[in-house]
């Protein structure tokens, strides 16, 4: 057994270790720096394309600040945020129905999941934003009623149809969550004699939070990009925003490249958000799960890289 | 001597598969009771009987003045509790686990004041007090702060004992409580129990560990395929059993 050690390593004699200490040459990563050098060229060479390609730049920048612009990126923050609140409270609620004992509860949940999560997002938004079609009033008898288009304003129908189709998703993440949660948890909660709500919001959630947590930024960023869908009904974010700019100027790839510029810096900034939040609820957590992504190692330091949670004993 | 805990005729099928099979069981105030016997005979069951997280197929659970899940009603019919009631039933039957079940999440004093903050309604800073103190009692007085995975076998077992005791049980039940410890770090729990049973904790505690039984308990039972074959002082059953099964269980671990 022992002759069928890897044949290409060097072997040497027991005898020819002399010293008791020696000097230790790290192994060096030449294909890191080539192929390091390599994407640089490739970037440089895409970023002369745009340059000296038929762009506009200075449309780009003026329009980057203007006002319609902005006010359509808050739109789509706006609704991306809310619409996660909801999808995140009702993903929640319907996770623990899923998991009831009670049969009717578990059915509803399914039914739930079955319906938002097997249509189209953009069909269920045109849905909500026409659905002064079939129900033309909102009566709550003796206390309310409205006509059902005051009610329902594209703003209120791309949070209905955004949060909702979200928290179809958001179900199976959160079941996926607790489920992984020990069995042992929920009984020891028992024996202290926590009830069953008790123990779902002090005991189980928060060890689902570091599983759900990273497909939660991942429906976030979708979110934020999703919301632009919202634009078939009218509803101005920033995408619907930039339309209507280039509809009368014609800077068509000048008002996109100004978008694409918004949207990568919520995507970062939500990005760096997740980064936090990963961390807090890792806490108690011996392994370190998330690395900052660039912090590349290119053999020259000597020391390891450091570990995100030896900084909290 | 009053009683404390009282098991009658205790039943429980898993699937077809009778797994208690009529046991019955006193525990008096203090005592300190030890159960052995082979795996699969049926030991945690019990236990898991005796506090509700399994429910009965026949018998009855007594502790400390009340049916364990039930309420006697006229014609000798039990009715079963509301979730509520029986939840004030396991608050006051301390359990520790084999495998610890530390609450992650939160650090150590965290871990044993939840139960006194959250379902008994303490004021925090006299739960904290009180933590504090029951840490100190099994010798983790400096380790409050640190979270279960920041900490030894024997120290999350003994944390683990601190939450059950901050709940003021009636009886204490320990399943195993060392079997998934490092041989070194056996003895720092059975220090922590033995100091626990001196003290007059009602405690019934199913074991491996032979010469734990033999010094510390008041009475050591021996359960075999869902019954107590054999049960009485240790110096009787460990040293002169009737029973067969009981007897051939014995030499295989004393030797
Ligand atoms: N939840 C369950 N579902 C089905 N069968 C079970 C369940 N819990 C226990 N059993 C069965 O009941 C029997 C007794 O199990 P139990 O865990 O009470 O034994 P034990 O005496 O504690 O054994 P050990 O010393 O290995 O812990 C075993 O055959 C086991 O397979
Ligand atoms: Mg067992």
């Amino acid at each position: 057994m022992l002759s069928q050690a890897a044949p290409e390593t060097n072997r040497v004699g027991a005898d020819a270790l002399q010293q008791r200490s020696y000097k230790i040459v790290r192994l060096k990563h030449p294909g890191r720096w080539l192929s390091g050098v390599a994407v640089v060229i490739l970037l440089a060479l895409l970023v002369k394309a745009f340059a000296d390609g038929k762009i506009q730049w200075d449309v780009v920048g003026k329009f980057l600040t203007a006002e319609v612009i902005l006010r359509g990126f808050a739109n789509t923050l706006l609704i991306s945020f809310f619409a996660m609140i909801i999808g995140a409270g009702l993903g929640t609620l319907f996770a623990v129905m899923r998991l009831s004992q009670n049969p009717v509860t578990r059915f509803v949940a399914w039914l739930y999941v079955w319906i938002f999560r097997g249509t189209p997002v953009l069909l269920q938004l045109l849905i909500w934003f026409n659905i002064a079609l079939v129900f033309p009033t909102i009566t709550i008898p003796g206390l309310y009623e409205a006509r059902t288009v005051d009610v329902v304003t594209p703003f209120v129908a791309a949070l209905l149809g955004l949060g909702i189709n979200e928290g179809a998703y958001m179900t199976e993440v959160v079941r996926g969550g607790i489920n992984s949660v020990d069995h042992g948890q929920t009984e020891a909660a028992k024996t202290i004699g926590m009830s069953r709500f008790q123990t779902l919001w002090r005991i189980i959630l928060p060890q689902t939070m570091r599983l759900i947590i990273p497909p939660m930024g991942n429906s976030a960023i979708g979110m934020l990009k999703f919301s632009s869908l919202a634009t078939a009904i009218s509803f101005t974010e920033m995408l619907n925003a930039a339309q209507q700019v280039y509809f009368v100027n014609g800077a068509v790839i000048e008002l996109l490249l100004v978008c694409a510029v918004w949207y990568l810096l919520g995507t970062t900034v939500l990005n760096i958000v997740q980064f936090y939040i990963e961390r807090y609820y890792g806490r108690g957590v011996a392994r370190g799960a998330s690395r900052p992504p660039f912090r590349f190692s290119f053999g020259l330091s000597r020391t390891a890289p450091r570990q995100a949670n030896e900084e909290q004993s | 001597m009053t009683t404390v805990v009282k098991a009658i005729n205790i039943h429980k099928n898993f699937n077809g598969q009778a797994v208690l099979t009529g046991v019955d069981l006193d525990v008096s105030d203090g005592e300190v009771l030890c159960i052995l016997g082979p795996s699969g005979g049926g030991k945690s069951t019990l236990l898991r009987c005796l506090n509700h997280l399994e429910t009965l197929d026949d018998g009855v659970v007594w502790i400390d003045g009340s049916i364990i899940g039930y309420e006697l009603r006229d014609g000798g019919v039990l009715r079963e509790l509301p979730p509520r009631k029986v939840r004030r039933q396991q608050r006051e039957i301390g359990m520790v686990f084999q495998h610890f079940n530390l609450f992650p999440h939160m650090t150590a004093l965290q871990n044993v004041i939840e139960g006194p903050v959250k379902v008994r309604r303490e004021p925090r800073a006299a739960a904290t007090a009180r933590g504090k103190e029951l840490l100190a009692a099994v010798g983790l007085g400096d380790r409050g702060g640190a979270y279960p995975s920041q900490l030894s076998g024997g120290q999350k077992q003994r944390v683990a004992i601190a939450r059950a005791l901050a709940m003021n049980p009636k009886v204490m039940l320990f399943d195993e409580p060392t079997s998934a410890l490092d041989p070194e770090l056996v003895g720092e729990v059975l220090d922590v129990m033995r100091k626990l049973a001196a003290s007059g904790t009602t405690m019934i505690v199913v074991t491996h560990e032979i010469a734990f039984a033999r010094d510390v308990a008041d009475r050591v039972a021996i359960m075999v395929d869902g019954t107590i074959r054999e049960i009485g002082p240790p110096s009787e059953v460990l040293a002169n059993p009737q029973d067969p099964r009981v007897r051939s269980f014995l030499t295989r671990v004393l030797n």
